[in-house]
Order: structure tokens, then sequence, then C-alpha cells
């Protein structure tokens, strides 16, 4: 009874400690990131986040995040876009169509997918899938938008923002693709045999009875995808052509850009001054609060569905 | 001799007729595993049948192959024919999902669509059918709730989500959505079994009623269900039809040694 006890304190106390652990680290990451980019600013106010100069010349110093913030976003933006949709395919394939002699080995490829590191996917992008991109998807686009879809204006090169969607979608589809068909195995037959037996077919069947059932699940992937997306740095670093200032502001889907994560990568390593590094801190403090800032959304967004449903339940 | 081949022809479609559901020669597997053997069986139109018998000898089985719901499991396979208003169900031309449209099935745990509310639970199969007029959808969900005597319970809180229901709510919740698509054979295995005393009895009330425009087979555990309800009783054991007939002569004259154990509890 007595070791009973003690062992029981003792799990108590380990699961406190991690738990403190995990709060530790984010007030860490916090204070340092606060810390670092409070040179730049005081120096830059809130023209930090609204200008596009980035000049690290001394004396002529200047620094703005908008581009790395709007390349950041589009190229994320353009990622979940063309990423949810077939992921969720991809997951409804495995588990709500394909017979299990065709679903476990596909599922078990995507899992292994999921965990190729971003720079395989980075080369294989630069030397080999650009060029596809270019040749297959832009320049076929360019050819019947560019006269009045703005977005397809500007020659395709290949090396550009869309690119780098493209390829951080093909990234985050095994991961989304993996934990949407991991969270749908939680739909029970149930649910699925009550649609049948009023004559749905597989397809309605997944609309009216595994969808609804799990959407904050499937939500929660695609963000998780996103956070992915938004961090992805060595990847994007290879592709999206990493111009810097106003030029950074893309003005097309096929302009070269910068991410915030890219920008840091590229400078950190020759930050001539004070002022030029705490820049490149801050750009992390950008990126750390448009994680965050996204991912509570979407908990709001899931839970103001839910919320909807409970209260009615209460009355 | 023409007058008799006629009259027996005659004879034959009335027979037909008689009959809503015929099962003939039906064997269901799962993989090479032979659940229920062999199994003949009519059911009069507008009747309660009731399939009983202990764990596993193939009962729900049996029933999931009355409205295709069977060969949904992986692996499961059914030979045989079930002539459905004249209609092999099973024949190739035959589409299972038109079947279970027209062949209504309630579930041993009542299973309402979570994020709908109590009448988009009912108005499901509808808008499956592509029902879109909101009066007509109107008039069929309050006359399934009613017939499923749920109306005067949730007739002011219609919004509300199905799931707030209690459970023997629920199961007649998931009656009504059955009931909606207008079926003209009920399905339901083991209704009851997941409800209290009185949800249960409520149930048992509403199949008496509901036999008069429907005809209803019931899976049940419970033999004085059975006996209450029905009308004609299926003894199963391992997969085989040991006994079929009325209810009343299955329960006091079995002609089966094994019915005559089995419902009179000297069974294990
Ligand atoms: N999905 C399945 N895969 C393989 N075998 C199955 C499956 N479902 C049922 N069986 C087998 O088929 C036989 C009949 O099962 P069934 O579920 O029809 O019995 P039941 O009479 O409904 O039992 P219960 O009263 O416990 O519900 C059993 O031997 C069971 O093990
Ligand atoms: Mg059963």
């Amino acid at each position: 009874m007595v070791r009973n006890k003690r062992h029981d304190k003792l799990f108590t106390g380990l699961v406190f400690g991690t738990a403190a652990y995990t709060l530790l680290m984010v007030g860490l990451v916090a204070f340092s990131v606060t810390k670092g980019s409070l040179d730049i600013f005081t120096e830059e106010g809130i023209q930090f986040i609204t200008g596009s100069d980035w000049n690290a010349v001394e004396g002529r110093e200047s620094f703005g995040a908008y581009p790395y913030i709007i390349g950041t976003l589009l190229s994320s933006a353009i990622a979940l876009a063309i990423g949810v949709p077939i992921s969720l395919a991809i997951a409804v394939f495995i588990s709500e169509i394909a017979p299990p002699r065709i679903g476990t080995p596909l599922s078990f490829i995507t899992e292994l997918l999921a965990a190729v590191p971003s720079i395989i996917y980075g080369l294989w992008a630069l030397f080999v899938f650009r060029f596809w991109v270019r040749d297959l998807i832009e320049k076929p686009l360019y050819d019947a938008f560019h006269g009045y879809l703005p977005f397809f204006a500007k020659t395709p090169f290949g090396l550009d923002i869309f690119t780098a969607g493209i390829v951080l979608a093909i990234m985050i589809i095994p991961i989304i693709s993996s934990i949407c068909r991991e969270v749908m195995r939680v739909v029970p037959d149930s649910q699925r045999e009550a649609a049948y037996s009023l004559g749905a077919t597989r397809w309605e069947t997944v609309r009216m009875a595994v969808f609804p059932y799990v959407k904050s699940g499937l939500v929660g992937a695609s963000m998780l995808g996103l956070g992915r997306a938004i961090g992805e740095t060595i990847l994007v670093t290879m592709i999206i052509g990493n111009v810097v200032g106003p030029s950074a502001i893309p003005t097309s889907f096929f302009s070269q850009g910068q991410t915030l994560s890219s920008l840091v990568a590229n400078e950190f390593n020759e930050a001539s001054s004070e002022l030029h590094l705490s820049a490149l801190i801050a750009l992390g403090a950008i990126l750390f609060i448009l994680t965050m800032g996204i991912n509570i959304v979407a908990r709001l967004l899931v839970k103001k569905k839910m919320k909807v449903s409970s209260g009615a339940k209460a009355q | 001799m023409a007058i008799e081949e006629s009259l027996e022809r005659k004879e034959a479609l009335v027979e037909s007729v008689k009959y809503k559901v015929s099962i003939e020669n039906v064997d269901g597997w799962y993989g090479t595993k032979r659940a229920i053997k062999d199994i003949n069986l009519k059911v009069r139109e507008k009747t309660v049948t009731a399939f009983i018998g202990p764990s596993g000898c193939g009962k729900t089985t049996l029933i999931r192959c009355l409205n295709r719901m069977h060969e949904m499991t992986p692996g499961a396979r059914v030979d045989g024919r079930i002539i459905v208003d004249g209609i092999n169900i099973y024949d190739k031309s035959i589409d299972a999902v038109i079947i279970r449209r027209r062949i209504g099935m309630v579930f041993q745990k009542p299973n309402p669509f979570p994020t709908m509310s109590i009448f988009e639970n009912v108005a499901a199969g509808l808008r499956l059918n592509g029902i879109n007029n909101k009066t007509i959808i109107r008039e069929i969900v309050e006359e399934s709730l009613k017939n499923a005597a749920l109306w005067d319970e949730v007739k002011n809180e219609l919004h509300i989500p199905g799931m707030s229901l209690s459970g023997g709510q629920q199961q007649r919740l998931c009656i009504a959505r059955a009931l909606a698509m207008q079926p003209e054979v009920l399905l339901m295995d083991e209704p009851t079994s997941s409800l209290d005393p009185i949800g249960a009895s409520k149930i048992e009330e509403l199949v008496r009623t509901l036999k008069d425009s429907v005809t209803i087979i019931i899976v049940t555990h419970n033999m004085q269900q059975a006996a209450r309800v029905s009308d004609f009783t299926a003894f199963m054991y391992l997969g085989d039809m040991i006994e079929y007939g009325a209810t009343n002569q299955i329960f006091m004259k079995p002609e089966k040694e094994l019915t005559e154990r089995y419902v009179s509890g000297k069974f294990v």
C-alpha cells in the first residue's frame, strides 16, 4: 500500500515536472525573442511591421518585415489551398473506400513520406520539380490569364512563391492526410451504418456521417500542416527566389519572394550589426505570433461550432 | 388440365403476394466462415417476426442480409435469394443503395447523427433522396415523429441536437428517421437492448402499432419481448434456422427439443 502511494507521488511529480518543462520552454523562447527584438522595435516602431525597406548598411540601416509577412502568408495559403483537399481525398480513399489490402500499404507509405526531411523535398524541387512546375503549370496559366488576371502576370521562372507553395503542399500532404486518416478512424461504424441504412452511397456517407463527426479534428490536422508550412525554412529558402526589400512584395503568384524564416536563414550568418541581428530575431518573433494567432483563431472557429450544439444541449 | 394448370399458377401468385419477404437458401459468409447456413423463411406482410437464439447464432448476420448491409463488412458475402415484393434483392441488376432506401433499419445502439438537430436527423434520408421542398419535408418529419411516438415530447425543440435526447428517445428518433423513408419493411436489431425498461416498453408498444402499416423483423435476446411483440418467431442456433412458426406455437409447444430447451431457459 505504502509503496503504491509513493509510486503514485513519484509519478505525479514526474508528470508535473514534464508539464512544467513545456511551460518553461515557451517562457524562455518568448523571453529571448522579446529581449532580442526590443532594439529594432524601439528603433523602427510599427514601421518594422508595415515597412518594406531592408538595408543593413551601417549608418543607413532600415528594416521592415512587411514583404516577408506577405510572402509567408501567401506561400502557406497556396500550400493549404492545394494540400488540404488532396490530403482529405487521400484520407477518405484510405479509410473509407480502399479495401484493407490496398489501404494498409498506402497508409504506411504516406506515413513514410511524412517522415522525409524537408531538405530532400527541397533538393528534388530545386533540381527537378521546379522545371515541371514552370513548364506544365505556370506557363499554361500565364499564357491563358496574364492579360486579365494580375495573379498570373509576370513571366514564370520556376523559382517563385507559387513553386514554393506547391512544394510546401507536397511536403504537408503526407502529414495532413495521415492525421486525417487517424482522425476518421475515430468515427464509429454505427455512424456509417446509419447513413448506409438510409440508402446513402459511399460518398454521401462520408459527407453525412464521417466529416461532420470529426470536423474539429480535420481542422486541427490542417492547422498542423499550416504550422509546418509557415515555419518551413530550408525548403523555402531553396526555391522561393530570395529577394529582399520592396521588390519582395509579391505582385503575382509568380513573383520571387521571401518568407520570414527564409530571410532569417539567409542572413543570420552575416548579420553585420546589433540592429540587423535584432531585426532578424524580430522576424522570428513575428513568426511566433503569427503561428500562435492562427492556432488560436482555428481553435476558436472549431469551438464556436461546438458551442452552438452543446449550448442547445443544455436547454 | 388447362384449368388445373392455371389454378396452380394462380395459387402460386397468391402465395407470392402473401409473403412480403422470402428468404431462400441463404448463406452468409465472413471470409471463409459460414455464419448462417441455408436459411429458408417466409415473412408475411404487416406482421412482426422475431429472430431469437443464443449469442453468436447469426441473428444479426441474417437481418443484415435483408437490406444488403451484410456485404458492407469487408470480406462478407451472401449466397441464395431474398425476394422482397417479388424482386430478388440480390439480383445483379439491383442497386444495393436503392434496396436500403426501401428497407429501413434500426440498430442495437441508437445512432442519431450527432451534429444534426432532431429535425435534420429525421429529414436526412429525404435529403438523400433529393427531396428539397420545405413543406413536404416538414410534413414528413412531423408524421414520422408522430408515428415513432416522439412528436409530443420534441415538437417544441426540433432544432436541438438529436444527441441531447434520452437513450430511449434517441432510439425512437432513429425509428422516425427510418420511417421517414416510408419503408415497407423495417428491420430492428435488438432495438431495446441498450435501453431502460420504460424506454424498452415504449419501443415495444410502438412496434405493435407500426405493424399496421409496416412489415417488421426484429432481433431480440429477450424471450418475453419476442412473446409480447411478435406474431411469428424464428429460432436460430449456430447458424441454422432450427424452427420457425407462430410465436404461440414456438413458445407453447415447440416441435424441436432444442427450441423447447431454449425457450424454457434450460440452455447455456
Ligand atoms: N465481422 C465479422 N467477421 C467475422 N465473423 C463475424 C463477424 N461478425 C460476426 N461474425 C461471426 O458470425 C457469427 C454470427 O454472428 P452474429 O453477429 O450474426 O450473431 P448474433 O446472433 O447476432 O449474436 P448476438 O446475439 O451476440 O448479437 C458469429 O460466430 C460471429 O463470430
Ligand atoms: Mg447481434
